[in-house]
């Protein structure tokens, strides 16, 4: 799905297939157009605008797998007056939708490196679509490794993806949960905890980060510690989002627009401007 | 005891350790096993061991009559479990269950306490360690309690 660019701000009809709980509060919608010669292409990392007729508009990121674009993809929580809206719809009913937006994750620039995939919460729902990207590039890549971190483990998402993902060979999974009762027998303590359990060589690594913004703030102190270098880490910046396209400024972030220069991010390039809590 | 000599040497908790500290330490560990289900301390109880788990996986629990066991985090292959030996009273604050059965080197504390009370500089490189270990788990707790999934 490319965007004409004199139509950016119009959004094109969608139906809504199926709707998937993911836990009490996070849901999957798939799309679909009634256009069957239109394309949804998207990169991974790309969000859209998602517009609920009569409560407004939000971007979501693209959750689905880039390698079949038949079918659109969004995961979110339902926190805020449209996505709570967005939870009632159901099965037959209609959307508006404007992108794909923004900058993908850099899949090309993990080729021949170790990746780590570093996420908490709602933060996997971006990420998805970089880790089918990744498995499907797997032969060019060293060691592949995702951590996840989640609330508790009713919050995690994806559970049977990420049960079929932890059985493959050549893909190191680990998941943590920040509480737990007696029937959790797995990892306790934040998601970065996990990284010095983690087999990957530092300073050939490339690290893909979506969270809570101070996660990643401290996800990235602890590879930085480790030896992976600055302009190989990745984030994923969120902020108030509106237009998509770089107009409104809604989404500045010091020179950059998040919405048109982001949401991905080298470290490098914004490292200064996290340390300016104004911003 | 050459055997776990040299498991002890290759943990990072002692890289930079002088020899006969290392020496030291070795002479009091030994090597423990634990099935799953077990505890390996109660919340209480004297302290007076702590474990570099080699295999398998603890949670730290802290029980609440109401909720039961709560697990606070767990450790795991690589990690140090337990620094109470090392500080006054010398009791557990939490229990260490086991989740999946553990093989780790068991040291001595009272007996470190000794070495440590009669060589400072072996004091001073064991409480260097600790601290730092301390300072990732408060760390770790701190992020826990922002419930930063919450937002």
């Amino acid at each position: 799905m490319t965007p004409k660019t004199n139509d950016l701000m119009h959004p094109e009809l969608f139906q809504i297939k199926k709707v998937m709980k993911e836990t009490y509060d996070t849901f999957t919608l798939e799309l679909r157009t009634g256009d069957d010669s239109n394309h949804l292409v998207f990169q991974p990392g790309q969000f859209n605008m998602l517009y609920v007729f009569g409560v407004g508009e939000v971007p979501i990121s693209i959750s689905g797998d880039p390698g079949a674009p038949q079918t659109l993809v969004h995961t979110t929580r339902a926190v805020g007056s449209v996505t709570k809206a967005m939870r009632k719809l159901k099965p037959g009913d209609t959307l508006g939708v404007r992108g794909p937006f923004g900058k993908p994750w850099p899949v090309k620039k993990a080729i021949g490196k170790d990746v780590v995939v570093i996420t908490g919460g709602i933060g996997l729902a971006p990420l998805r679509p970089a880790m089918y990207e990744l498995m499907a590039q797997r032969k060019k890549l060293g060691a592949l490794t995702l951590l996840y971190g989640a609330r508790t483990p009713e919050d995690i998402i994806f559970k049977k993806e990420i049960k079929k993902w932890r059985a493959q060979f050549d893909l190191d999974v680990r998941v943590t949960v920040d509480r737990a009762t007696k029937d959790w027998h797995g990892n306790v303590g934040v998601v970065t905890t996990l990284i010095p359990k983690s087999t990957f060589d530092p300073p050939n690594t490339a690290a893909f980060i979506c969270g809570p913004e101070i996660m990643i703030r401290f996800t990235v102190m602890e590879l930085l510690k480790h030896g992976v270098a600055k302009e190989n880490i990745f984030i994923s910046m969120e902020r108030n989002m509106k237009c998509a396209i770089g107009f409104c400024g809604h989404c500045q972030f010091g020179p950059h627009f998040i919405c048109k220069d982001g949401p991905v991010f080298s470290y490098d390039q914004v490292e200064h401007l996290l340390e300016i809590r104004e911003i | 005891m050459e055997t776990l000599a040299k498991v002890l040497a290759e943990h990072p908790f002692v890289h930079g350790l002088d020899p006969e500290h290392l020496e030291l330490i070795t002479g009091c560990s030994k090597n423990v096993k634990f099935d799953a289900g077990e505890f390996i301390f109660k919340e209480g109880q004297e302290a007076n061991e702590f474990y570099f788990i080699r295999q398998g996986r603890a949670a730290l629990q802290i029980f609440d009559p109401n909720r039961g066991p709560l697990t606070i985090q767990t450790i795991g292959r690589g990690e140090i479990l337990g620094w109470s030996w090392l500080i006054p009273p010398y009791h557990w604050h939490f229990d260490a269950h086991v989740n999946s059965p553990i093989r780790a080197i068991a040291l001595d504390g009272k007996c470190l306490r000794g070495k440590c009370q009669n060589d400072p500089k072996l004091g001073f490189e064991l409480l260097k360690r600790f601290a730092h270990i301390m300072e990732q788990r408060l760390r770790a707790t701190q992020l826990q309690l922002l419930d930063l999934y919450k937002q």
